[in-house]
C-alpha cells in the first residue's frame, strides 16, 4: 500500500481547509448558530416539547446533520473537482497510487474535515441550547460514519461534475429539501399517515432518527434501522466510486 | 539489456471511434534522450499519456523500466516522472509544498535533501516559499519539472518542455535535460522546436496520423534524409539552365544570378566535383559559392508531407 501517496493527498487536502477556514469551518458554524438562535431560542421557547424534549433541543441532531451531509458533500466533490478543472489530476492518475488510495485520501479528509466541524457546531450549540448526549459512542459513530458515507457521495458527484454549476445542484436541489422533510425541524410522527410513509422513502429520515437517538433516545425509526440504512447508502456509494474508477469514467479516457 | 521503453502493437481508440494510435512499436533504451516528433494530432501526447497511466490503452503491450503499465503499473509508475504540455499547478500552494506533494504521492519517503538539491538546480530555491500563482510562466516550467523530479524518476517525459519559455530558459533546460541523461535518466521528449531535438536526441521519431513512420539515429537520419545546397553567385546572368546540366538537380535563383545544386550529402564529392567540371567547360564563373545542409525540421517537413 502506498501510505506516503494516501498522506500526501490527505496532507493537501486538510491544507486547503486551513487556507480556507472562513468558508470551510466559520461560515456553516455561524449559519447553523443562527438556527439555533431563531428556531432554538426565540421561536422555541414558545413551542411545545417534542416527545419530552425542549424544541430548541429537539432540532440539534438535525441540524448538526444538516451540516454534516452539506460540508461532506461539498468538501469531498470540490476536492477532486479542483483537480479536474485545473487539469493537475494527471498527477493522480500517472502515480502508483490504486484508487482505494485516492479514495481513502481525498474522502477520509473530507470526513475528518466534516466530523471537526461537526463537533465545533455542537459544541457552539451549547451556547444557546441546553443538549445531553445519552449514547456518545454512538452519536460520534453516527457522526463518523454519516460524514464518510457523504463525503463518498460528494467525491461521485465531483467527478461527475463538468461544471461548478453541477457541483451544487445536488446539495442543494436535492440533499437541503431532503435534510428539511426528513425530520430536522419535527418528528415524522406529527405528519399525516400518507406523509409519514412517504417521508419513509427520504433516506435522511434514518440519519437523523438515529443521530437523535443517540442524543435522546427517542427515534422515528429504530435505530437498527437508522445504522442499515447509512449502511446499504455506504455501500451504493462504495460500488459506484469503485465502477468509476474500474471503467474510468470522466478520469481516464 | 532490455529498454526502459518497450511499446508493442499499441493501439488507442477513444469512446468517439477516433484511432489515435495504431500498431505502434517502440523500444527506448536506458540512458538515451528520444525526440519523438510530429505534426499537431498526430499522437505524440496520447502515446505518452498512455505509457504514464493517465490515458487506457485499447490493444497491445507496454512496459516501462521492465514491468508492464497494466499489470505492474505501481513499479511501472514509479519509474516515471512527466512535465506535461500544460502549466498545471496547483496556483495556492508554495512551491516547496507542491513538490514535496510529489514526492509522497510517487510512494517515496521525505527527503528535504533531494527537494533542496532539485529546487536549487533548477533556480528555485529562492521562490521555495512562494505560491505558485506568484510565478512567471517560466518559473512555474520549472516547479512542472522539479515536481517530475521529485521522486527520483528512472524515466523522464517531457510533453512540450519548452513551449512558451524564452531563449535563456530553453538554454538552461537542454543543459539541465543533458545532466540527467549523464546521471542515467531515461528521457523521452516531444517537441514543436525541431532545434531542440536537433540539439539534444540521440534517436528521433517521427509519428503521422497515429502510426510511428520513422525512428532512427540522429546523425544517421541527417545523413540519410538529409539534403546538401551548393549555391553560386554567378559573374554573368543566366537566361536557362544549360543544356549540359539539365539532367542535374539544378536550378537558377535571384533572376538567373545564382545557380542553386541540391545533392545527398553521402554523395556530395562526386556532385559537386562533376558540376563544377561541367560549369568550367561551359565557361560560366562565378563570383562566390556557399554551402547549406539542410535542418532537420525540413527533414521532418519532408516526411510529414509524404
Amino acid at each position: 500500500m502506498n501510505l506516503y501517496g494516501i498522506r500526501a493527498i490527505y496532507k493537501f487536502e486538510m491544507a486547503r481547509m486551513k487556507r480556507t477556514v472562513m468558508q470551510s469551518v466559520l461560515s456553516p458554524v455561524i449559519s447553523t448558530c443562527l438556527y439555533f438562535v431563531v428556531f432554538g431560542s426565540a421561536i422555541g421557547s414558545r413551542m411545545g416539547d417534542i416527545d419530552n424534549i425542549s424544541y430548541g433541543a429537539y432540532i440539534i441532531p438535525g441540524l448538526v446533520m444538516l451540516s454534516l451531509l452539506m460540508q461532506s458533500i461539498s468538501n469531498a466533490s470540490f476536492g477532486i473537482y479542483m483537480p479536474k478543472f485545473s487539469g493537475t489530476i494527471y498527477e493522480v492518475l500517472s502515480a502508483p497510487v490504486s484508487y482505494v488510495e485516492v479514495v481513502i485520501g481525498y474522502v477520509g479528509a473530507a470526513a475528518t474535515k466534516s466530523v471537526i466541524l461537526g463537533l465545533i457546531i455542537l459544541a457552539t450549540a451549547k451556547l444557546f441550547v441546553d443538549y445531553t448526549v445519552l449514547h456518545p459512542f454512538w452519536m460520534l459513530s453516527f457522526l463518523v460514519l454519516t460524514s464518510i458515507t457523504f463525503s463518498l457521495f460528494g467525491f461521485i458527484i465531483g467527478i461527475w461534475a463538468d461544471g461548478f454549476e453541477k457541483l451544487q445542484i445536488v446539495p442543494m436541489m436535492i440533499v437541503t429539501p431532503l435534510v428539511f422533510l426528513g425530520g430536522t425541524f419535527y418528528s415524522i410522527d406529527m405528519l399525516p399517515e400518507i406523509w409519514q410513509t412517504i417521508s419513509l422513502f427520504n433516506p435522511v429520515v434514518y440519519l437523523i432518527s438515529g443521530f437523535r437517538w443517540a442524543f435522546y433516545g427517542v427515534s422515528d425509526v429504530h435505530v437498527g434501522i437508522s445504522v442499515g440504512m447509512t449502511m446499504v447508502f455506504l455501500a451504493l456509494c462504495m460500488t459506484a466510486v469503485w465502477w468509476i474508477f474500474k471503467t474510468g469514467y470522466r478520469l481516464r479516457s | 539489456m532490455q529498454p526502459d521503453i518497450s511499446v508493442r502493437h499499441l493501439n488507442k481508440t477513444y469512446g468517439d471511434g477516433f484511432q489515435a494510435l495504431k500498431d505502434i512499436n517502440l523500444e527506448i533504451e536506458r540512458g538515451e534522450i528520444f525526440a519523438l516528433l510530429g505534426p499537431n494530432g498526430a499522437g505524440k501526447t496520447t502515446l505518452i499519456s498512455i505509457i504514464c497511466g493517465i490515458v487506457n490503452l485499447s490493444s497491445g503491450e507496454v512496459k516501462a523500466a521492465g514491468y508492464d503499465i497494466v499489470k505492474d503499473y505501481r513499479k511501472a509508475r514509479e519509474t516515471i516522472g512527466l512535465v506535461p504540455q500544460e502549466l498545471n499547478t496547483d496556483s495556492f500552494e508554495t512551491v516547496w509544498d507542491a513538490v514535496s506533494f510529489s514526492r509522497g504521492l510517487f510512494g517515496k519517503a521525505p527527503n528535504p535533501d533531494h527537494i533542496e538539491k532539485t529546487l536549487k538546480a533548477l533556480s528555485l530555491w529562492d521562490k521555495r516559499n512562494n505560491r505558485i500563482m506568484s510565478l512567471s510562466g517560466g518559473m512555474k516550467r520549472r516547479v512542472m519539472i522539479a515536481k517530475a523530479l521529485s521522486h527520483e524518476p528512472q524515466i523522464l517525459f517531457l510533453d512540450e518542455p519548452t513551449a512558451g519559455v524564452d531563449v535563456e530558459l530553453r538554454r538552461d533546460m537542454w543543459e539541465m535535460v543533458r545532466k540527467l541523461r549523464e546521471s542515467g535518466v531515461t528521457i523521452i521528449l516531444t517537441t514543436h522546436y525541431i532545434e531542440e531535438a536537433e540539439e539534444m536526441a540521440d534517436r528521433i521519431g517521427v509519428i503521422r496520423q497515429g502510426e510511428i513512420i520513422l525512428v532512427e539515429d540522429k546523425a544517421q537520419l541527417m545523413t540519410k534524409l538529409g539534403k546538401k545546397e551548393l549555391r553560386l553567385q554567378l559573374q554573368q546572368k543566366l537566361e536557362q539552365v544549360p543544356g549540359e546540366l539539365t539532367l542535374e538537380p539544378v536550378e537558377l535563383a535571384n533572376d538567373g544570378w545564382e545557380l542553386i545544386f541540391t545533392f545527398d550529402s553521402q554523395q556530395e564529392q562526386a556532385g559537386v566535383a562533376r558540376l563544377l567540371r561541367t560549369l568550367g567547360d561551359l565557361g560560366i564563373e562565378y563570383r562566390d559559392l556557399q554551402t547549406r545542409e539542410s535542418s532537420l525540421e525540413e527533414i521532418f517537413v519532408g516526411l510529414v508531407h509524404e
